[in-house]
Formats: structure tokens, C-alpha cells, sequence
């Protein structure tokens, strides 16, 4: 069986393409298992299997290639996004160790595995010479894999199907929330509940648009002329905002009738005048139109 | 080159996703070394494939993806599952069955 069978010569096209995506891969992969987010665990995995994929390419297996592309990277990777962006808060690893020194066994073990098999399939095929699948995909590579799919593996591509209608059964089901029919919340019961006593039904107040401020940071106010600082988005604070930016703007009179709200904006950033009974003790006899602009 | 070189390759990605097995609690995280290990096979099988001359190999492979997408789907649904009872991810939490 040596001098019949076809040899085929590997082009340096394809060394180049491993040399240089073989290692990508292999660091891709490092990366993936020591990244602490889970997210980028993900995007690292992603970019081994697009390596995988020209891989595949490569070795004139363009159906199976696309389809390592279109079904890992396009849909399996997508699936795991959306869960991680479901279960999302816990997607950090802990760096508690449960058993000591398991990471370090777990790294010598898996360096031995890699020498040990690595070397071994390296000396069992350093001879052993590709026959090429030239013959094989004569007659196309997509009809040829359907020739062989749909007789030789034909029973498995069906015992394939009852497979996916299983997993997919099991994941409705697994996803599915059991929620009892006396517990079920009916719409009177969620309109009562909005129009208790207790809860507003209304829409808030929110912040405040004046003569001489429209900013998000201006709260609204209140019946009795308080600021209401539920009207200012609780985000605005978690920017790099200073203090005085933060702080609740008054609402500036232009004509001097409120001038205590400049004056309080100025001095104390408004931080502790927001009623207009500490405020007032602020009240200046000579208001101007320029003062109230700065206190905004 | 020679074919074998892609065996190597198969070989480490394999050991790297086993190591991650090993060394990672998160659970989207060991799924994700396991399919780097069901990746790696795939391509042993492909290229196994060609230097015999067969498109077997590919088909093997095209299998093999088969099965990792439902073993996805389900152990994901296990993992949310998992993760609505507990609010964890982890699978050092998970040991309700230890005693």
C-alpha cells in the first residue's frame, strides 16, 4: 500500500498560514482559560475557533471550515454571551482555591499530558504522509460530504435529529419557571396594588425645566417649594463630576424675589440649602441677574 | 511541514482546555474549556481525514459539532437554572449533594 497511494505535498502557503495561526491559537487558548472575565474568556475562545476554521479551510474542508465559523463563533459563542450577560454579575472568577494546590498540580499535569501526547502523535506521524483529499472532494466537497452523510452515515444523521429535538425539549424545560396557578398575579390584583394607599400611580416629578436652567442636575420642586432630589438621576453622581456639579441647582430668580437660591448655590454648593428655610438665612439685600447666573 | 504538526496543535489546544477544566470554578467558563477540547478534537479528526485520504474525518468532526451545540444548549440551561436558585455561578457553591 506505499506506492499507489497519492502524496500530497503541503504547500508553504499552508505552513505560513499555521506557523502564524497555530501559535495565535495556542495563545488565544492560554488566554482563555487564565482571563479572570468571563467575557473575554469568551472573545478569546471565539478567536481560537475562527483559527480552527481556516484550519479547516486549509485542509480542503471548506463546508466543514464555514460551518465551524457559522455554528461555534455565530451561534455557540452567541449563546454563551447572552447567558453571560444574563447571569452577568457573577461572570468574575473567585481566586479562592478550594484545595491547595490544585492550580499548580493542575498546570504540571496538563504540561506532562501535552509532552506526553504531543511527542507521541509526533513521532507515531512525522512519516506519515497526507494522501490529500483531492479524489475524495473530486466532485465537490459539500456533495461529496452529502454523498457520504445520506448513506453511510445515514443513521446517525438521524439518530442527530432525535438528539437536538431532545436538547431542545430539555432546555425549554430546564428554563421553564413553575409558577402555581393561585400565585399567578392577575391585572385587578396589579391595578389594586398601583392605587393602594401607599404608592403614587402618577409619574414623579422630574427635574426641572426653568427660565434659567434646564439641566438634569436641577431637581424639581416640591408643593411647598422643597427640592425633590428623587427627580435627579441617581447615575449623575458616579460620573467624574465634582461636588458643585453634582449638588442640586436652584432655581435662580432673575428678578431678585428668590435670591437666597444663589447665594446658597454659591456658598455652601448647595449641598445643605436645599429648603428654603436654611437657604433663606443666605437672603442678600442686592441680588443681581449675574448673581443668580453664577449660582446656576 | 507535515500533517502531524496540526496533531500537535490538537494536542496542546486539548491539554489547555483540560487545564482549564481543572483550574476554573465559574461554570460558563468550563464550558467554554470544554469546547475548547471539543474544538481540538475536531481538528485531530479533520486532519486524520486527510492524511488518510477520507472525507470520514469531516464527518466525524460535523458530528461532533452537532452533539457540542446540544450540550450547550442544555448545560446552559442547567447553569441558568443552577443560577436562579443560587445567584451563583460557581461550582464550588453547587455541592448541596456533598453529604
Amino acid at each position: 500500500m506505499t506506492a499507489q497511494l497519492a502524496v500530497e505535498a503541503i504547500s508553504t502557503g499552508e505552513a505560513w498560514v499555521f506557523w502564524i495561526l497555530g501559535p495565535l491559537a495556542v495563545l488565544a487558548a492560554i488566554a482563555m482559560v487564565s482571563a479572570r472575565n468571563a467575557v473575554h474568556s469568551a472573545l478569546f475562545l471565539v478567536l481560537v475557533m475562527l483559527c480552527l476554521g481556516v484550519f479547516y479551510v486549509v485542509q480542503s474542508g471548506p463546508f466543514i471550515g464555514l460551518a465551524q465559523i457559522i455554528v461555534y463563533t455565530g451561534a455557540i459563542m452567541m449563546l454563551f454571551l447572552f447567558v453571560l450577560m444574563l447571569v452577568g454579575r457573577d461572570s468574575s472568577d473567585s481566586l479562592i482555591e478550594v484545595l491547595r494546590g490544585q492550580r499548580v498540580a493542575a498546570i504540571l499535569l496538563g504540561i506532562g499530558f501535552a509532552g506526553l501526547v504531543a511527542t507521541a502523535f509526533y513521532r507515531g506521524l512525522q512519516d506519515a504522509p497526507a494522501q490529500g483529499l483531492e479524489a475524495a472532494n473530486a466532485p465537490g466537497n459539500v456533495h461529496a460530504i452529502a454523498a457520504i452523510v445520506f448513506t453511510r452515515y445515514i443513521f446517525a444523521f438521524e439518530v442527530t435529529s432525535a438528539l437536538l429535538i431532545t436538547a431542545a425539549t430539555g432546555a425549554m424545560i430546564l428554563a421553564h419557571i413553575e409558577r402555581r396557578r393561585d400565585q399567578k398575579q392577575t391585572q385587578p390584583d396589579r391595578m389594586r396594588a398601583r392605587f393602594a394607599p401607599g404608592n403614587y400611580p402618577a409619574p414623579k416629578a422630574g427635574p426641572g425645566v426653568y427660565a434659567t436652567s434646564d439641566s438634569v442636575a436641577t431637581p424639581a420642586r416640591l408643593p411647598d417649594g422643597r427640592f425633590s432630589e428623587r427627580s435627579v438621576p441617581q447615575i449623575l453622581p458616579k460620573r467624574q463630576l465634582t461636588e458643585a456639579e453634582v449638588a442640586p441647582k436652584g432655581t435662580a430668580s432673575p428678578f431678585g424675589r428668590r435670591a437666597e437660591s444663589g447665594g446658597a448655590a454659591d456658598s455652601r454648593s448647595g449641598a445643605a440649602g436645599r429648603t428654603n428655610e436654611s437657604a433663606g438665612n443666605h437672603a442678600s439685600a442686592a441680588p443681581s441677574v449675574g448673581q443668580g447666573g453664577e449660582g446656576r | 511541514m507535515q500533517p502531524g504538526y496540526y496533531i500537535v496543535l490538537a494536542a496542546i489546544l486539548f491539554t489547555i482546555g483540560a487545564v482549564g477544566v481543572l483550574i476554573r470554578r465559574n461554570a460558563i467558563v468550563l464550558f467554554m474549556c470544554i469546547e475548547l477540547m471539543l474544538n481540538a478534537s475536531n481538528l485531530a479528526l479533520v486532519t486524520f481525514g486527510r492524511i488518510t485520504g477520507t472525507l470520514d474525518g469531516q464527518i466525524m468532526a460535523f458530528f461532533v459539532m452537532v452533539v457540542a451545540a446540544a450540550e450547550v444548549v442544555v448545560g446552559l440551561a442547567i447553569i441558568m437554572s443552577i443560577f436562579r436558585t443560587r445567584r451563583s455561578a460557581s461550582v464550588d457553591d453547587a455541592n448541596l449533594l456533598r453529604y
